[in-house]
């Protein structure tokens, strides 16, 4: 019998907090700003864009105790509980002073209004635990999901640069507090599910993967929320109701990543920050890809389950993995099924999961040896943006340079992520030539009818997801630069 | 502590004098989050929290308005509508009363506030806004005037013609001509902080406003308006913004008003913070403007006559869209002399929010039309682009004379390019990128060096004055205020910078204080680039009275000549003896000197004949020029700037960090502007990019690979500034159509630069890509 407990338990700052009185949808940053006047967490969006209010949370992982920068205006208080938040009012100097990330940020006049500010500090701040010398692209990476709207962004580059000059992170606030918090954070695991009803609002954080799928039988309309990138936003903008929560992303067994000769399997709580190194090493086309999913504090709390199960037309991890053929496991009770993920994806907004039922796991192929994978993502702006269209190639040729095998699928294509399959009809068995690649372009009128929004008009989409082929051939068969770059391989 | 004893006697010169890169007075308090922003105030007790309820409708007359469900909502302690401002339901800072604080009748736009609801809690607010029953009797709309003739629309406020010569007989005999349109996108101010007021009810008809305002003035006077009120009963005070950009020189009046009508009838303070989406449908942005061009010019690329009509789409009513469109017109040459021309504007009414005050102000909007006329011309001829700019240049003592009859009497823009060519090694990369391209079919690169020039003061000239209080306490350390606001731009710590050196004191011993109009009235909106020259005078000239009487009390106390007294680092030498400043200030106090002053400044020279157009608008020119590389791809259309090099001048800097930090923000500002800040609107009229999400401002990782940014340090003002330094707020904002020209220049190449790719702002990688596919259309038949 799981034991229930009706308050959270967190740490905040250097305070060891208890809680029972937590609305479903209550937001953290609201919980910082409202609740305990920690005025320095800045509103700039509401919806995880801007990063001004950019906290840490720090977690025990397998690996030890972690901090990731997160959107505190669309993580929800419930889903900290068992964490350790850390919000710019805790950062010090070791005289007392300025930190060395508030310090360079000074003196390289990295503000101007100062409004985004305390969110570039801390999310600088997680570069500098992580890489004490950052490369010029860890720095625009760890940065892309805070906006500022004075500087240019020129002189925060240079203030993260040289913050290893103003201070060393051994000696720092967070590593000097370490063990203390460590402790107390094992402490707080104590097996005990988590209840509370507040306002007529119900929030559950199960105590495992086995107590979630019983929670989930017991309730099969509840609200799942992992990462919170999107369920934030029903919140914070459209003001659902979405009691009664269920908080999934602290469950151990939903962060793993399994690695066989084949396929790499991704339990539905990993993150994109956790899901990269292990995906990007097997299937390298990943690596860019996620680099340019949301900013560093989406990919730090969105899971690829969650990006699966919400059923957006313009997830970003849908149509590589059905380039490569993954399966999604989904769990209700005791029972699983495997099935395709494309056959995941009835119509807009449908999906195949079952009252009761959750993603557990995506297994994903590793490409063989010889074939062609590509992902080629297009956006407005290049870091940081919701797809226009996405598309995913993978192609295996046979000895006489004939297509043996082709998967390719589209994002913001259709309704759905979506398989080009007339495309892939005319591709198979001719040529890998330039001649086939232009004959099969006609094929993409089959396959798809976008429309057009606010990202782009059907006509782009349509002509641009055409020439996503024609890239993936040059790419495969010239050495011709056939993308801009903003990175030069190192 | 008592400061002025830790003042160093012995410096030889202070801390924080003018031309010193010192900090932004609240960098450590914007690194620690302990710099408080209006939203970070301590609450007063019984605070009460207002939303607003916006349109659903682009046009139409509200049939019905339904509103109980929203009264009964939990939390909800009253409802506001039109009727229920006490004195106006008018918030027009142009006086044509055709602004409503909350629509009554006739709706423009979707997304105008309707009713504000106010209640105990920000969420209840938001909560029960939604509940509203209303019933349009909906009219049809416009929202885009690329849709209608825009020689017949409907204007919302005067239009202006600027004439110079006979530019239609010009054209007419010109050996070449070519006549074209170019569409030009809006752009939303993305201030990081939103909109926010917080009404604190007084005694009496007094209330107090914070607002996060460029120009508390006038939120002072439309409160007052509102309220039906003396201005003397109204005070607004705001010690830092979260960004302005000019998004916050009108449009925080709006929020003020309802605050301050709600604290005064409800008695308890009320505060209004509208969500980003919110402050995105319902506040005014940068004009988007399609702009007709004409042009004569003979085969070598000089320009005979120019003729413009600068159609803007300036939303439902005219905020400021006379003197944006205006602007626009005033920098249809940028730093080109036309020998004929004739620009004319247009203001139009459409079926969105009003559009208003950015950085700029029109001049980017003017200047990028004349910059695809010049880009006409060279592809016409077959020349570079900076050839034909060269060519056009503004002479220094001939072929001077302005569209509007203004002498450029400050012209160095052939010094700053030609500088600029060699340093940013034009001509060498201009080749290598030929040879690149040549190799290239998927990838091409694309370059550009565009100049600027800026006109630099309120073109209403009465907005040109400023006013300052300073009072020196008897320890010698000094409270300073002046008419200006601070927004991020580092004003307050420049305005410090000059009163510490009139004072010679170390700039610690200058307290900045938050701009009120309790203390300077009559201010003019922090706009127009205009901040230090303006209120850095007026505090001058206030700190400089005290320092008179400082001199004249020390002289008949020592009994030495005045020449003897001399202001030396935090010490006041009078004859052979040298006395602390806090010393000799606490010596004028006992003696019973007045150390308060108030220091006032007007611009000289600057008159402006609208109805004639002609007159000296502008005291001086701001000049800069950029040159930027970029990468696209002709597939997708994908781009990244590769590197930008900018020569920017700011006279005499009073503070290079700060004018560098204006100059790399204003440019990447810009570039966001015309590549990928888009706002689309939808068949209903509504905005669909509303939030971050959709709208995109530049990241990080946007920033030219390879920025260099230097300030020509050779230039001094022309006219008597401060300190000799010049304006650098929006300047530099359109270095960026640099980038602009290079994305062309790189489409260009897939026509081997036979055909001007006519490439539209912003240049999304959509436009970039439809325009390759064109320049390839129309080079293949």
């Amino acid at each position: 019998m799981t034991e229930i407990r009706s308050e959270i338990r967190f740490m905040l700052n250097g305070v060891e907090t208890a809680l029972s009185d937590v609305r479903a949808d209550e937001t953290l940053l609201d919980y910082l700003r409202l609740r305990r006047a920690l005025r320095g967490t800045k509103e700039g969006c509401a919806e995880g864009d801007c990063g001004a209010c950019t906290v840490l949370v720090g977690r025990l992982t397998p690996d030890g105790l972690i901090y990731e920068s997160v959107n505190a205006c669309i993580r929800f208080l419930g889903s900290v509980n068992g964490c350790h938040v850390v919000t710019v009012e805790h950062l010090k100097g070791q005289d007392g002073g300025l930190h060395p990330v508030q310090q360079a940020m000074v003196d390289f006049h990295g503000s101007q209004c100062g409004f985004c500010t305390p969110g570039f500090v801390m999310s600088l701040y997680a570069l500098w635990m992580r890489r004490t010398d950052p490369t010029e692209a860890d720095i625009e990476k760890a940065l892309q999901g805070n906006l500022c709207r004075c500087t240019g962004y020129q002189p925060i580059v240079k203030a993260a640069r040289a913050i290893s000059s103003y201070g060393r992170v051994e000696t720092d606030v967070l590593a000097s507090e370490r063990a203390r918090v460590e402790a107390t954070l094992n402490a707080l695991k104590d097996g005990a599910r988590v209840e509370i009803g507040q306002d007529g609002q119900r929030l559950v954080i199960p105590a495992s993967v086995e107590d979630l799928a019983a929670v989930l039988e017991a309730e099969p309309e509840a609200t799942i929320v992992a990462g919170s990138t999107d369920v934030g936003l029903w919140v914070t903008k459209f003001m659902r109701e979405i009691t009664p929560v269920v908080f999934i992303a602290h469950l151990d067994e939903l962060h793993t990543v399994t690695e066989t000769d084949g396929a790499v399997s991704v339990g539905a709580c990993v993150s994109y920050t956790e899901a990269f190194s292990a995906l990007s090493r097997r299937i390298p086309a990943f690596g860019p890809l996620i680099d340019r999913i949301g900013g560093e504090q989406v990919r730090n709390m969105g899971t690829i389950g969650g990006n699966i199960a919400n059923g957006s037309p313009i997830g970003d991890t849908p149509p590589p993995l059905i380039a490569l053929g993954a399966t999604v496991t989904l769990r209700k009770g005791e029972s699983r099924r495997t099935i395709a993920l494309e056959d995941f994806f009835i119509d807009y907004g449908k999906q195949d999961r079952r009252p009761g039922e959750f993603v557990e796991r995506i297994d994903v192929p590793v490409p063989g040896e010889g074939t062609h994978y590509a992902v080629y993502k297009l956006t407005k702006r290049r870091d940081e943006d919701i797809t226009a269209a996405l598309g995913a190639f993978h192609l295996t040729l046979a000895a006489d340079g004939t297509v043996a095998a082709v998967r390719i699928a589209y994002g913001g294509m259709a309704a759905t992520p979506k398989r080009a399959t007339a495309v892939e009809a005319a591709l198979a068995g001719k040529p890998w030539s330039s001649e086939t690649v232009e004959a099969a372009l006609d094929a993409y009128g089959k396959d798809f009818a976008p429309i057009s929004d606010m990202r782009a008009s059907a006509d782009y989409r349509m002509l641009a997801a055409r020439n996503l082929l024609r890239r993936f051939h040059l790419e495969t068969t010239s050495g011709l630069p056939v993308q801009v770059s903003r990175y030069e391989a190192a | 502590m008592n400061k002025h004893a830790t003042a160093d006697l012995k410096a030889t010169r202070i801390l924080g004098g003018v031309a010193t890169d010192q900090r932004h007075d609240s960098a450590h308090k914007h690194v620690t989050g302990t710099a408080i922003y209006i939203d970070d105030m301590p609450e007063p007790a019984g605070l009460l929290h207002a939303c607003l309820g916006l349109s659903t409708v682009a046009h139409g007359t509200i049939r019905s308005i339904d509103l109980s469900a929203v009264r009964a909502a939990p939390g909800v302690i009253d409802v506001l509508t039109g009727h229920d401002m006490p004195g106006s339901n008018d918030i027009s800072p142009t006086g044509r009363a055709d602004e409503p604080v909350l629509a009554t009748d006739t709706v423009h736009f979707f997304g105008q506030p309707l009713f504000a609801v106010i209640a105990e809690s920000r969420e209840q607010a938001r909560r029960a806004c939604r509940l509203a029953k209303i019933d349009y009797d909906e009219k049809p709309f416009v929202t885009d005037i690329w849709d209608i003739d825009r020689r017949a629309g409907k204007l919302v406020t005067d239009p202006l013609t600027l004439k110079r010569g006979d530019a239609a007989a010009a054209i007419e005999t010109a050996p070449r001509r070519i006549k074209g349109t170019m569409r030009l996108g809006g752009q939303d101010h993305f201030y990081l902080e939103g909109q926010i007021a917080l009404a604190v009810p007084g005694e009496d008809t007094d209330v107090t406003v914070f607002s996060s305002t460029q120009h508390p003035s006038e939120v002072q006077h439309m409160v007052a308006h509102v309220l039906g009120v003396p201005s003397h009963a109204v005070t607004v005070e705001i010690r830092r913004m979260g960004g302005g950009f000019g998004g916050k020189e009108t449009q925080g009046n709006q929020f003020a008003a309802i605050a301050a009508a709600a604290a005064k009838r409800l008695g308890r303070a009320v505060k209004i913070r509208p969500d980003r989406d919110d402050d995105m449908a319902a506040t005014g942005k940068r004009h988007d403007f399609v702009i007709d061009y004409e042009v004569g010019f003979d085969d070598e690329g000089t320009i005979l006559g120019v003729d413009y009509f600068y159609a803007a789409r300036c939303g439902f009513s005219s905020d400021l869209s006379g003197p944006v469109t205006d602007r626009a017109l005033f920098h249809c040459d940028n730093t080109y002399y036309y020998p004929a021309v004739r620009a004319q504007s247009a203001p139009l009414y459409t079926n969105t929010v009003s559009n208003t005050a950015f950085r700029g102000f029109g001049g980017p909007q003017g200047m990028i039309g004349c910059e695809r006329v010049v880009d006409e011309i060279a592809f016409a001829l077959g020349k570079d682009p900076l050839e034909i700019r060269r060519k056009n240049f503004y002479g220094t003592s001939d072929r001077n004379v302005t569209p509007y009859h203004q002498t450029v009497e400050d012209n160095i823009i052939h010094r700053l390019v030609d500088e600029l060519e060699k340093s940013a090694d034009y001509q060498a990369r201009r080749r290598a990128i030929a040879d690149f391209n040549a190799g290239s079919p998927v990838i091409k690169r694309g370059l550009a060096l565009t100049p600027l020039k800026f006109g630099i003061s309120f073109t209403a000239t009465h907005f040109n004055q400023a006013g300052a209080l300073v009072h020196v306490y008897a320890d010698g350390s000094v409270h300073l205020n002046h008419g200006g606001t601070e927004m991020g731009q580092g004003l307050y710590v420049k305005i410090a910078q000059i009163v510490a050196e009139e004072f010679q004191i170390d700039i610690d011993h200058v307290k900045i204080t938050a701009t009120t109009t309790g203390k300077v009235p009559n201010t003019s909106a922090t706009a127009a680039s205009s901040g230090s020259d303006l209120n850095g005078m007026a505090a001058q000239a206030a700190a400089r009275t005290i320092r008179d009487r400082l001199c004249d009390f020390a002289a008949e106390k020592y009994g030495v000549p005045r020449e003897q007294i001399e202001f030396l680092p935090n010490r006041v030498r009078v004859g052979n003896q040298e006395i602390a400043f806090g010393e000799l200030t606490q010596q004028a106090y006992m003696a019973r000197v007045q150390l308060s002053a108030t220091g006032f400044y007007k611009t000289p020279k600057v008159r402006w004949d609208r109805d004639k157009g002609e007159g000296h608008p502008f005291y001086y020119f701001a000049y800069g020029a950029a040159c930027a590389e970029v990468s696209i791809d002709t597939l997708t259309g994908e781009y990244v700037v590769e590197r930008a090099d900018i020569l920017h001048e700011t006279g005499r800097s009073l503070n290079r960090a700060i004018d560098i930090g204006q100059i790399e923000g204003g440019f990447i500002q810009g570039m966001g502007w015309l590549t990928t800040e888009e706002l689309v609107w939808d068949d209903k009229g509504r905005l669909r990019t509303h939030a971050p999400s959709t709208y995109k401002i530049p990241l990080a990782s946007d920033r030219p690979k390879v920025f260099n940014v230097t300030l020509a340090d050779w230039p001094e003002a022309h006219e008597p500034t401060v300190h000799r330094s010049k304006a650098v707020g929006e300047p530099p904002f359109m270095l960026a159509m640099s980038v602009f020209h290079a994305l062309s220049d790189a489409v260009a190449s897939v026509g081997e630069h036979t055909v001007c790719p006519r490439l539209d702002a912003p240049a999304t990688p959509e436009r970039v890509l439809m325009a390759v596919e064109r320049v390839r259309a129309q080079t293949a038949a």
